[in-house]
């Protein structure tokens, strides 16, 4: 509800992204509310009137530690609730990998991304790699996987209509997973703060239909365009 | 034990004591003497966060007119915007929140309310000054150097942090490390002072649960930060190495792994935001009973929950590496214990607000101040919990939310603690009362805007803007026109906020020169420190220490028939 309305979801778990978010929102917004409510009331309520004077409550009696010890009970229940969604959902994002159509590799540096398509093989690292500067394509209602990179220091490949983010670490390959729903040009963005040119390296994700992908990667595949050159 | 450090302690002070004709260097320079060691910390620490308050100005400017000059600074760049940022926020966690809430109010408060006449140690109290103004010096300086300051974030993740050709700021990196490690170095000291001193030199009949919360707050905070700084202190001496001698403790590139300074960096940056959090807690608690006239909720409650968060804070960390390539596993236990932490601290909340309920409520300046840190501090500690759940952490992850989040937590602490304290103590710091009206135009002046710069980026942040981006503009899904408003609003507001800490600083002057003088005990508070004069020789009390009969807090208590006080040294 909440985030659906300020940003598209474009992928398989960006709803379930959604979906915690409000969670999260009502169970500590109830928490959140009544907990003002009451701070609130009683600064009203107790403000200073001439000639009377305060309680005097130690807070070891029964009769006022029962509310606090019961205002416990809804809070451990929420965080539990809270917990179980959250270690599904992060679950199904980073911790499963499931099997998939295509992968693609991405490499960032300073201040650059690059992402080398596997071609019309669809086989990574083969002479008909695609490689682009600045500009994923991927086809909509296809897994695939991304396999991270750097090549200098820490960078963050976060791709906010997708709910996804993760660091990218010189000397590691790390492999995640994504499945487009929708088509259209979105934002990548750096994450993590690498340099001076950290705010200076935007580039796109371009989903497409499949028909509409695979003609691309038909045009921009290494022999297509060694031919168009020859010509 | 505890008798024979007490006594040795007098004997040396009654020889200091001894030469009244001091120099104005030994007096004001050099002292020994805790509160003016109190008052260096305090006014180092203000004068650090007016520079903070100005990066922030600066780059605020950038984010919401980028390409435009900022008045009093011109155009931004790339490399200004990043080193701005870092040092806003090192110098605001480092050299104004520990300063100010740890060793100003450290000092000031723990003698004069436990009844001793100094610390234990007043020499390497003075030493840890020392030792502190010369980290603040050299992360001025680095502003002033070859390639300008350090610009890899306050986190000063490696490698970008350890090679000069990747940062571009190579004696920026260097100065940034050692002023931290030096800054981590005083604060030891200060912290051995704090324990020693809390323990061993209480006046006769202060029993452990008569101490007053504050000075249990910065006790259990002094001993958070000695446990948990050593790692990080080992890691800043490793980062020092790759950076000058050449060895490869986080070059991924010669067997070294960048993720080690991340563990060690939150390993102490989680216990650290508690570090400061706790005296700020612990000045709430004062400022609350004295203007409700009401005995603290549950003392040793209070004191649970906060020896419990300080635990816990300790097996948290790595919720600041979620995504950061660690084992996906661990986020699974990090989540839970993050969200186990909720627990102590809503207890504590819940404390404090029982505590109002059957008060006899005065909102006095302190006392809004006061108020409005449990407030804010609720939305900050709420938001944390959107960013503790892992699943939801993949997508808020270094936005904008998690910027608002940690401000709605270190803003309530640092800026609202130190209001709070500081108008609070003030009569006996400076003998004099502040203005009501002016402390409360300040108030005003200061929290609102303090909302409306923080709760847009929370908005910001839940639609996708990444924190520490130089120009938005090159995003279009960031550059909506709404999103420019409110990037806009945020930065207006902090203007109008800077602007009002003048009336502040006019207040203090003004006060401090010609305020109606203040009485021992203006607010009819309970705690030792009041029954000294306002504001206290050398020694405290030169007439003899103080004798307790009883807790902090028995305001309004059934018995005592002749006010709706009872001070502590007060026979029964
Ligand atoms: C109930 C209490 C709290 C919870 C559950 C919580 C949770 C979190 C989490 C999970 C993050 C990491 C978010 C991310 O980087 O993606 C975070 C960031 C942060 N929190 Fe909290 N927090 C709590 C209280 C506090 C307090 C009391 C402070 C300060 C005194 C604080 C200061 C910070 C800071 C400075 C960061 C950001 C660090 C950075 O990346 O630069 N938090 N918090
Ligand atoms: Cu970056
Ligand atoms: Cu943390």
């Amino acid at each position: 509800m909440i985030l659906d309305s300020l940003l598209p979801s474009a992928s398989t778990y960006a709803a379930d992204i959604n979906q915690l978010f409000d969670v999260i929102t009502l169970l500590v917004g109830i928490p959140f509310l009544v907990a003002s409510f009451l701070f609130f009331s009683f600064i009203f309520r107790f403000k200073a009137k001439g000639g009377q004077k305060a309680m005097y409550i130690t807070g070891t009696e029964h009769q006022y530690m029962k509310w606090i010890h019961r205002a416990h009970v809804p809070i451990l229940v929420f965080d539990v609730i809270i917990v179980v969604m959250a270690v599904n959902v992060w679950y199904r994002v980073k911790q499963d990998l499931p099997e998939a159509s295509s992968t693609v590799r991405v490499i960032a540096q300073q201040w650059a991304w690059s992402f080398v398509h596997p071609g019309p093989d669809n086989v990574l690292d083969t002479a008909d790699d695609i490689t682009t500067v600045n500009e994923l394509h991927v086809a909509a209602n296809t897994l695939y996987h991304y396999k991270l990179e750097s090549l200098d220091v820490l960078h963050n490949f976060s791709v906010p209509v997708f709910r996804l983010k993760q660091d990218a670490i010189p000397g590691r390959i790390i492999t995640g997973w994504f499945e487009p729903t929708m088509t259209g040009t979105f934002d990548i963005q750096c994450a993590e703060i690498c340099g001076i040119g950290h705010g200076l390296m935007p580039a796109k994700i371009v989903i497409e239909s499949s028909e509409q992908h695979a003609a691309w990667v038909e045009q921009n595949s290494p022999f297509a365009v060694a031919a168009l050159a020859a010509n | 034990m505890a008798e024979s450090i007490r006594v040795e302690h007098a004997a040396h002070h009654d020889d200091h004591h001894g030469h009244h004709e001091m120099s104005f260097l030994e007096k004001y320079v050099f002292p020994l003497d805790h509160k003016m060691i109190a008052m260096q910390y305090m006014f180092t620490g203000m004068f650090m966060a007016l520079i903070g308050g100005f990066f922030a100005y600066a780059f605020r400017w950038q984010i919401a007119f980028p390409g435009t000059e900022a008045p009093f600074w011109g155009q931004v760049s790339p490399a200004d915007y990043n080193s701005l940022v870092t040092n806003h926020g090192s110098i605001m966690i480092f050299w104004v929140a520990m300063p100010v809430l740890i060793a100003a109010f450290g000092n000031y408060l723990i003698p004069l309310m436990i009844g001793a006449d100094d610390m234990v140690f007043p020499k390497l109290n003075r030493l840890s000054y020392q030792i502190f103004l010369l980290s603040a010096l050299i992360i001025l300086a680095s502003f002033f150097v070859e390639g300008g300051a350090f610009g890899g974030a306050w986190t000063a993740y490696p490698p970008l942090s350890t090679k000069a050709e990747y940062s571009l700021t190579p004696l920026g990196s260097t100065m940034w490390i050692t002023a931290v490690a030096l800054e981590f170095v005083a604060f030891l000291l200060g912290g051995i002072n704090f324990i020693t001193t809390a323990m061993n030199s209480r006046a006769p009949g202060m029993k452990m649960w008569d101490i007053p919360m504050v000075v249990w707050m910065i006790v259990i905070a002094s001993i958070l930060f000695m446990l948990s700084v050593g790692p990080l202190l080992a890691g800043g001496i490793m980062m020092l190495f790759d950076q000058n001698l050449g060895t490869a403790f986080f070059d991924p590139d010669r067997g070294g792994d960048p993720i080690l300074w991340q563990h060690l960096f939150w390993f102490f940056g989680h216990p650290e935001v508690y570090v400061v959090l706790l005296p700020a807690v612990g000045i709430v608690a004062e400022i609350i009973t004295v203007f409700a006239r009401k005995k603290l909720f549950g003392y040793k409650t209070v004191l649970y929950t906060a020896i419990g968060t300080g635990v816990l804070s300790f097996t948290v960390w790595a919720h600041h590496q979620f995504i950061a390539g660690i084992d996906p596993r661990m986020a699974n236990v990090f989540t839970v214990t993050t969200l186990l932490i909720s627990v102590p601290i809503a207890e504590m909340m819940f404390v404090y607000i029982a505590t109002l309920y059957g008060g006899s409520i005065t909102l006095s300046t302190p006392m809004l101040w006061a108020l409005s840190f449990i407030f804010e501090f609720l939305i900050g500690g709420i938001t944390g919990i959107f960013l503790g759940a892992s699943g939801n952490d993949i997508y808020m992850h270094d936005t904008y939310f998690v910027l608002a989040h940690f401000h709605y937590t270190f803003y309530p602490i640092a800026i609202i603690g130190t209001y709070a304290g500081f108008t609070f103590w003030f009569p006996k710091m400076f003998g004099r009362m502040m203005n009501d009206k002016l402390g409360k135009l300040h108030f005003w002046l200061t929290i609102i805007p303090f909302n409306t710069i923080f709760l847009p980026l929370f908005v910001l942040g839940a639609a996708g803007h990444h924190r520490r981006i130089f120009d938005y503009r090159n995003f279009p899904e960031l550059s909506y026109p709404w999103m420019w408003d409110l990037q806009a609003l945020a930065t207006y507001s902090l203007i109008v906020m800077l602007l009002a800490q003048v009336i502040f600083f006019y207040n203090v002057i003004t006060s401090w020169i010609s305020g109606p003088v203040a009485p021992k005990n203006p607010w009819n508070s309970n705690t030792l420190e009041w029954t000294a004069t306002s504001p206290p020789p050398h020694g405290n009390w030169p007439e003899g220490l103080p004798t307790v009969y009883r807790g902090p807090y028995e305001y309004s208590h059934p018995d005592r028939k002749s006010s709706d006080y009872w001070p502590q040294n007060e026979p029964a």
